[in-house]
């Protein structure tokens, strides 16, 4: 009985696995098959490379990656910076005006980007950072979520460490940068994986704030290529879209354990 | 002494406002100053070369109020919030428990559920694109072996906002899922110990003792689920551009379209502070009545 039941469970929870990846595995099985034999679901037809030449031929694709990259980047660095600074501010210092500053900051976790894309929008032309990588990346650069995380972490520090570098004759800076910051490693690395994770798929901002190849991430560059007025297959839209979501998709299930997580412990994006 | 104390607190003060301000400017540029400008344009009339923008008053909510379309659009979200949310926390509640259990292939199948999270949205709907295109698309095929007649998922009223419905579960199950995970491994193993010995059965088991446990996960997350009801909507771009005759348009996809595609500001001014309102009640929720270790632990 006990095995039964066992059994059970294995069966529904791999059917259901199954189902889960089933759009991922069909799109890796139209990508490497001819059109004809892909919309026909020739299951054993023969292999091909030729989509991923056609797709890679289609689109800067080189471009777009790299300016993906560089908008994560650049959106991480700009928030350990901010996050760092203003979570110890929040979590170690005592000034007027400290929990009043805090209430703004947790107001923002509802006012969500995505909605004020017309206003930001405005915000970013008037500061001449309309369709520049810096214009994608600003509005998330001061993340409350990531000023609340930064601020859990440093609360966690043991206070003597602090007295005993204070003794020392460090400076408030480098005590935030000699104790605080090595020993939220944890925190950074899974703040940082939760950030590269949202921001390398991001879409609806990026389509706003950009408007050439030469700042276009990968998101958008893909939806461009997908238009059904561009007349491209569905075997190369696979192919595309495969080559676009790759990187990440490697990264994943190399550090899978770590992903799982960085999510855990980052709660909220 | 109180005046090293007073020379200690000023510094600490010029420390902290100094340590703040970046963050403070950007939240401003970026948060709380768009905020009150996108109030106060839903106040204002939309400028066109002849009549320049004037106050108004609520005169944009009133004409939102009287659009159908707006009506559509509200009645497709709530539609979509109605059954995205609770089929992805059941799905992703029986994905836990089992990816908690004694399986089989305990790795892939974590691995497999969660994977449709870390892909971009957008790439999720160039996937099942393949699936809904009518007469290629696999569905029609599978549907066809049963003699059944080729469907326009994606291009009739009755069945687009269900196709969409379907990716954004797939696409939110597995994240929800490792809320719960983590949940389910703060329950002690002596709970489960003492319910075998009392005899309950395993449903018994996870209804008296689990279910409940779970409960503050299941509210951090159904409040989540709220909040990227709004938010995602990127396979819209993709898969429908919210038509067929606005059957599958959302109402952060109709912002966008009132603001970048008919250039009526005024009109996705007034939207977004109803979004931002409601937005605002469940954010509410969230602080009063959750366990906020929950959310950072």
């Amino acid at each position: 009985m006990k095995s039964l039941t066992n059994f059970m469970d294995s069966f529904g929870a791999i059917l259901l696995a199954i189902i889960w990846i089933a759009p991922l595995l069909f799109a890796f099985w139209a990508a490497t098959h001819s059109t004809s034999d892909a919309v026909n679901l020739k299951l054993f037809s023969p292999w091909t490379l030729e989509n991923f030449r056609v797709a890679w031929a289609g689109a800067p694709w080189l471009k777009y990656f790299i300016n993906t990259f560089l908008l994560v980047t650049v959106i991480l660095i700009g928030q350990f910076v901010l996050t760092t600074l203003a979570g110890f501010a929040f979590a170690q210092l005592q000034f007027p005006g400290k929990d009043f500053l805090f209430i703004l900051v947790l107001m923002q976790l509802f006012i969500l980007p995505e909605v004020l894309i017309v206003e930001n929008y405005a915000m970013i032309s008037r500061l001449g950072l309309f369709d520049t990588i810096l214009g994608v990346g600003m509005p998330y650069m001061a993340s409350a979520f990531g000023i609340f995380l930064m601020r859990q972490a440093f609360k966690g520090v043991p206070i003597e460490l602090h007295e005993a570098a204070r003794i020392e004759g460090c400076g408030l800076l480098g005590i935030l940068w000699r104790v605080y910051v090595p020993l939220a490693k944890p925190t950074y690395l899974a703040y940082a994986l939760v950030s590269v994770s949202t921001h390398w798929n991001n879409f609806l901002w990026p389509l706003i704030v950009t408007n050439s190849p030469d700042t276009r991430p990968l998101t958008v560059g893909l939806s461009i290529f997908g238009a059904p007025e561009n007349g491209v297959d569905i075997s190369i839209i696979s192919a595309a879209t495969l080559m676009s979501v790759a990187p990440l998709l490697i990264a994943f299930l190399i550090f899978q354990r770590q992903f799982v997580q960085a999510f855990l412990r980052a709660g909220i994006k | 002494m109180s005046a090293h104390a007073n020379l200690e607190r000023r510094r600490q003060a010029i420390y902290g406002w100094l340590l703040l301000s970046p963050a403070a400017v950007l939240l401003t540029l970026f948060a709380f100053y768009p905020s009150i400008a996108t109030l106060w344009s839903s106040l204002f009339s939309r400028g066109t070369r002849r009549k320049p923008t004037e106050f108004v008053g609520t005169e944009n909510y009133a004409e939102l109020f009287a659009d159908p379309t707006f009506w559509l659009v509200v009645k497709n979200n709530l539609l979509y919030a109605g059954v995205t949310i609770p089929v992805s926390i059941f799905i992703a509640l029986s994905m836990a428990l089992w990816a908690n259990g004694k399986i089989r292939a305990r790795g892939f199948v974590r691995t497999a559920y969660f994977t449709p999270t870390v892909l971009p949205m957008i790439a999720a709907a160039n996937l099942w694109l393949f699936f809904y295109t009518p007469g290629l698309g696999v569905l029609d095929q599978i549907g066809s072996l049963f003699g059944l007649p080729s469907v326009n998922w994606l291009g009739q009223p009755e069945t687009a906002l269900w196709a969409i419905i379907i990716v954004t579960i797939w696409k939110e199950a597995g994240f929800f899922m490792i809320f719960y995970l983590a949940a389910l491994q703060t329950i002690p193993e002596d709970l489960k110990e003492a319910a075998d010995i009392e005899g309950a059965s395993r449903w018994t088991y996870t209804r008296r003792i689990v279910l409940p446990l779970l409960m503050p996960t299941t509210l951090f997350i159904a409040v989540n689920a709220m909040i990227n009801s709004v938010k995602l909507i990127d396979h819209l771009f993709i898969l429908t551009k919210g038509g067929p005759s606005d059957a599958s348009k959302l109402i952060l996809y109709y912002i966008w379209e009132m603001a970048f595609a008919f250039f009526d500001a005024p009109s996705a001014a007034a939207m977004t502070i109803m979004v931002i309102a409601v937005l605002g009640i469940v954010a509410a929720i969230q602080f009063f009545y959750l366990d906020k270790r929950t959310h950072y632990q």
